[in-house]
């Protein structure tokens, strides 16, 4: 019952913020609206006993990557966005659409899903567990990761630097 | 006791919400962060599986997700700043030429 209630509670609170991200006009408060989604989604990452994916949810993608899209939103000043018009064709199909395709796949989900669940306070992904399986069985993947952070470190350098600099015209 | 349906059906309603506002979007930020918001849905969709299957590599999966969202965050929001430097603009519908 407990876990119903917490599950609802925070869904609801990350179905609310998704949904005025779409609702906003400023950028800043598209942000701040995804920082409530990733944070009460961590929450329902502990739900599922995920601790370890739960506290990188937090560090990585609240702190970390939303820094950085508040960073540049501050940085390029970023307005209200200007409305276009929609086309009345995406809203003749696309709602209908939309609603049929979601209830087929609620009704489908919700017909054969009954599965397990993790009882409140089990935490079967704890750092320990994971971090064993990480070095042990996704060892090169994660090294290949390292790489790939290392390539969109520099890219990002490189793209960012400006170009009337003499760093940047050294650079390309 | 939440069935796994319920996490599943809250996923695809991330999912939709970030694939409305990657469409409805006009401010080139707030489609990056629908990106990010479509990620966060996939992400919640491999969790809900790995609890059901009692697999820890979903949430491996989920960390080597989130890793590339990073990586990926670091170098789209260079691309924003060096596309504002050029065109002194956010919008995408501004944004049409492929040269300078």
């Amino acid at each position: 019952m407990l876990h119903l209630i917490l599950f609802l509670a925070f869904g609801a609170v990350c179905v609310a913020g998704a949904v005025n991200l779409l609702a906003q006009r400023h950028p800043i408060n598209s942000a701040l609206s995804l920082v409530v989604v990733m944070g009460s989604l961590a929450v329902v990452y502990l739900l599922l006993g995920a601790e370890f994916v739960a506290a990188v949810q937090v560090i990585v993608y609240a702190g970390a990557i939303m820094v950085l899209f508040v960073f540049v939103i501050m940085l390029l000043n970023a307005g209200e966005e200007e409305r276009t018009k929609g086309s009345k064709v995406a809203l003749l199909f696309g709602v209908p659409g939309m609603l049929v395709g979601s209830i087929l796949i609620g009704w489908v989900l919700l017909a054969r899903g009954g599965g397990r669940s993790v009882p409140v306070g089990a935490l079967p992904g704890t750092p320990k567990v994971i971090g064993w399986l990480l070095f042990h069985d996704f060892l090169l993947p994660f090294e290949v990761t390292s790489i790939l952070v290392l390539i969109a470190i520099m890219g990002a350098v490189v793209l960012a630097s400006h170009p009337d600099t003499e760093q940047g015209k050294k650079e390309g | 006791m939440v069935p796994i349906s319920y996490y599943l059906i809250l996923s695809g309603i991330l999912f939709a919400c970030g694939v409305t506002g990657f469409l409805i979007k006009r401010n080139i930020i707030t489609i990056f962060m629908s990106i990010e918001l479509m990620l966060n849905g996939v992400n919640l969709s491999f969790v809900a599986f790995a609890a059901q299957w009692h697999a820890l590599s979903g949430q491996v999966f989920v960390f080597f997700v989130m890793v590339v969202a990073a990586a990926e965050a670091a170098v789209g929001l260079a691309i924003i700043i060096s596309v504002y430097r050029t065109r002194e603009t956010l919008n995408v519908d501004q944004v049409d030429l492929l040269k300078l």
